[in-house]
């Protein structure tokens, strides 16, 4: 999939370029909360990593003076990954409403930091110097093209190395994690440190997803950081499903469109079209689209 | 190695409460020992004390002759003692055959969390032992039944299965036929004792049915008030007068088990 | 100045930390209060919460327009505001609730929790549908009530009754749980839903009551603010994270913990404010995730043990 959207890249026209780019970035995150979905935890502060790429990228660029695109967005998904690492320890005792309460508890502690530091903007965030790419300075249709070939890159590389998780003992306890917890303990498994492994995980996609938003974007403010943009990262895990990795791609780019669509047919109301798309998938699709399209599979199969 | 398991003058108090006190038991391999005793006699504590989940206020743990006192319990099951629940432990959105690979792959794994990350869960050893005990304990026809509805009989079999899949040498088991029906009750332990028998794996098993633990134990060791207060073979310790006292109600006559 | 003699201006801002805290902690209380009911009984983080608040916002703004024109006395005014904003809370709990948590009454905590965040995005351009995307100014009460000067300190009357209101509220909350047949009923099912069950109790009535008053307690939270702020899109969203804040503090489903929780974050902040004004949210979001790791169930909730 990421083949022929790579290739088709240069003939699309800019705006489904930018879309795509935007989506996949942000389907970074979600992959993150697909990972952390399977074992049963929801966190509604996926934004702290979100934010930290972001900002780690507009900062390096901007005071470093360093601009190199993949190493900037290298460092990102380190540093939130790091950050990760560190909260984990903690996140990972908890479940259920308290996991999601502390997620949100500590993205909103970083967005009250970045929100009261003039030195870097506060509300108004800043902006984030345009990207090099291995020393090439590229500017208008070929930075899109650029960016968008990167967040392919970095996509198809985190969607590999995702499967291969689920693949492995720790992936594939998500599931038993979820059903009695208990009982995986006893096996002789420390629980929370399996979770603190997904945690990190989804901290350095998040992290990575931040990074290429912001030279996407070109912009970085503490908004990224506020509980609205982890909710909207929820939002699309719900929409995708948790059943595959590539739910998760799908997923953002089926919002990115649903999305535009609603901000062009009803400019004020494109809050309620979404709201209203959530809902109805929660009620009648809990397992997201995704477990749709499974089924459809089967009853193919089945046919056959 | 003289006996798998031994127990020296194991105590366990909480602040004032003394929950089991002067334990003294040696446990040759393979043998089968029943343990019995009224709720809040200290089976439990014993249990969980040698499980890691209790770590005793006074005396010793030998396991294989390594000392395993205070042992964190993950280490104890890597060690090699498993335990099975009163109320089966398993994963119900999974089937049969997915539960025991999970089990199986996390036996087999090396290198902790690293390892856990690196090992592919469907490794063809995984699957094998997976299959084998599922042979063993006779539930192959559930095996791509999801764990949610199978019958009662089959999920204690399951959670057994589950404890048994990394070839442990002492299997402790909690009331294994707890909630199974009476007409069942034989057939379950029959399956059990077998398999078990087959890897000589080292049973304690706690069981309120006394039917069950004269007709499947090697020894029994009877519970009161935290201490042992019996250990023999089934005929001697149920026939034992303290026990009926305490325990078991007098019998109108006398067991009839032969000697194992 | 000895070290023995208190700064004057020290004591100045001492006091004004004070007031400022319980003024700020007598609006989170008001708006923490209903949310904190409604998990209580229901087990339900209702993130619509926020919408309540908002639409009690705008109506008591609405009212204020009507009573403001036709030129009503100050006291009068003020409580048709309250009045207004409550009505505005009591229709919304009952399409809420009677129309779609129904539906999910039973499933996952956390399924609940997102179903009320989409509604809360819908009615969040509802709001736009009804009122607009401009901003409504409802001072009147606030300018009306005047000002009180003690020593070289001006309250505003108007922060006065408003916590006057919130202890009024908190008294009236611990009275009717302890003292009035509904409350008891309340309390049972609070502490144990299957229980309550077993012995009779309408839960599913207890439930559509319970929201229905925490509704309304949200909109009177929105009403009684409504003056004080700047009436426009996306006060909700503020109001809900600080109110998740209180509430997780204070432990789910407590109302002393809600207004434990909100005295803390409301003199934290006000200390904040007038100390250290960077750390502001920090504080407040810092006291939460604080609580969270040491009492996860809040300072007032005691840990339940897994039921198997």
């Amino acid at each position: 999939m990421f083949l022929i959207a790579a290739a088709a890249g240069p003939a699309l026209p800019d705006w489904v370029v930018s879309l795509t780019t935007i989506a996949f970035s942000n389907a970074l995150v979600v992959l993150g909360l697909v990972v952390l979905w399977r074992a049963g935890l929801v966190s509604f502060g996926q934004a702290l990593y979100y934010c930290i790429g972001a900002y780690i990228v507009a900062l390096i660029g901007r005071w470093a003076g360093f601009t190199d695109a993949f190493a900037l967005v290298l460092l990102g998904g380190v540093g939130a990954g790091l950050v990760a690492a560190l909260v984990g320890a903690l996140l990972a005792r908890y479940r259920e409403i308290f996991f999601a309460m502390l997620s949100l508890a500590l993205s909103m502690i970083l967005y009250g930091v970045l929100v009261k530091t003039e030195s870097l903007g506060s509300t108004d965030g800043f902006s984030v110097t345009t990207p090099t790419f291995l020393g090439f300075a590229l500017h208008g249709d070929k930075l899109i093209l650029a960016l968008y070939w990167l967040t392919l890159g970095i996509g198809a590389v985190a969607a590999l190395a995702v499967g291969t998780y689920f693949r492995s003992i720790a992936g594939a306890l998500a599931a038993p994690i979820r059903d009695n917890e208990i009982r995986v303990e006893f096996l002789g498994v420390s629980v929370t440190g399996i979770i603190h492994i997904k945690v990190v995980i989804a901290g350095v996609l998040g992290g990575l997803g931040g990074a290429l938003g912001a030279l996407t974007i070109g912009h970085v403010d503490p908004n990224m950081a506020y509980w609205t943009t982890s909710g909207g990262f929820v939002f699309v895990t719900i929409l995708a499903g948790a059943g595959s990795v590539a739910a998760a791609f799908v997923g953002s780019l089926l919002f990115e469109v649903i999305r535009t669509i609603a901000v062009d047919v009803m400019p004020g109301l494109w809050q309620m079209v979404l709201g209203s798309v959530l809902l109805l998938t929660i009620l009648f699709l809990p397992d997201g689209l995704g477990s749709l399209v499974a089924r459809l599979k089967k009853r193919g199969e089945a046919r056959s | 190695m003289s006996d798998i398991l031994a127990v020296r003058d194991l105590e366990k108090t909480f602040g004032s409460l003394v929950a089991a006190r002067d334990i003294t038991v040696s446990i040759p391999a393979e043998q089968t020992v029943g343990v019995i005793g009224a709720n809040g006699a200290g089976k439990t504590t014993f249990i969980n004390m040698i499980t890691g989940h209790l770590t005793p206020t006074k005396g010793s743990i030998l396991f294989e002759d390594k000392d395993i006192t205070g042992k964190p319990s993950r280490e104890i099951t890597r060690l090699g003692i498993s335990r099975s629940f009163q109320v089966a432990q398993i994963f119900p959105t999974l089937t049969v055959r997915e539960n025991m690979v999970i089990a199986a792959a996390i036996a087999r794994r090396s290198g902790g969390m690293l390892g856990a990350v690196t090992t592919p869960v469907h490794s063809g050893a995984a699957i094998a032992e997976a299959e084998a005990t599922i042979e063993l304990f006779q539930i192959a026809r559930y095996a791509d039944t999801p764990a949610s509805t199978l019958p009662q009989g089959v999920r204690k079999l399951l959670d057994i299965g589950m404890a048994v899949v990394g070839w442990p040498r002492l299997l402790l088991l909690d009331e294994p036929t707890s909630g199974i029906s009476i007409e069942e009750k034989f057939d379950l332990m029959q399956v059990v004792m077998s398999a078990l028998k087959t890897r000589k794996i080292t049973v304690l098993f706690v069981e309120h049915d006394m039917e069950i633990v004269g007709r499947f134990a090697d020894r029994v060791l009877a519970f009161y008030d935290g201490t042992v207060i019996a250990d023999g073979t089934p005929h001697e310790t149920l026939d034992n007068p303290r026990v009926q006292e305490l325990i078991t109600g007098v019998r109108l006559k006398p067991t009839g088990f032969a000697d194992a | 100045m000895s070290r023995f003699e208190v700064d004057g201006s020290d004591v100045l801002t001492a006091f004004a930390i004070l007031t400022d805290g319980l003024v700020y902690a007598a609006y989170l209380f008001i708006v923490a209060i209903g949310l904190t009911l409604i998990f209580g009984v229901m087990k339900i983080l209702n993130v619509t919460h926020g919408s309540f608040y908002a639409f009690g916002a705008y109506g008591a703004a609405t009212a204020v327009g009507i009573y403001a024109n036709a030129d009503w006395p100050a006291a009068l005014g003020f409580l048709f505001m309250l009045a207004f904003g409550m009505a505005v809370g009591l229709v919304m709990g009952v399409i809420l609730e009677r129309g779609l948590l129904r539906l999910v009454y039973g499933r996952d905590e956390v399924v609940v929790v997102l179903v009320t965040y989409a509604t809360f995005l819908i009615l969040e351009d509802v709001i736009v549908l009804i009122w607009g995307p401009g901003s409504y100014p409802a001072y009147q009460p606030l300018v009306s009530a005047g000002n009180t000067e003690i020593g070289d300190l001006v309250l505003s009357n108007y922060d006065i009754i408003l916590v006057a209101l919130a202890a009024g509220l908190a008294g009236a909350a611990y009275w009717a749980l302890k003292f009035t047949r509904y409350g008891r009923l309340l309390t049972t099912v609070i502490f144990d839903r299957e229980t309550a069950a077993a012995f009779g109790i309408n839960v599913t009535l207890v439930y559509t009551v319970t929201f229905i008053i925490g509704a309304m307690l949200g909109a009177l939270g929105g009403a009684v603010m409504a003056p004080k702020i700047s009436v426009t899109l996306g006060i909700g969203v503020e109001v809900i994270v600080l109110a998740f804040a209180v509430v997780a503090i204070g432990g789910m489903g407590s109302i002393e913990g809600a207004l434990i929780g909100a005295l803390i974050v409301g003199i934290c902040r006000a200390a904040a404010v007038h100390l250290v004004p960077q750390v502001e949210l920090f504080v407040i979001y810092g006291v939460m995730a604080l609580v969270l790791v040491v009492r996860p169930y809040g300072l007032f909730v005691r840990a339940q043990p897994r039921k198997i």
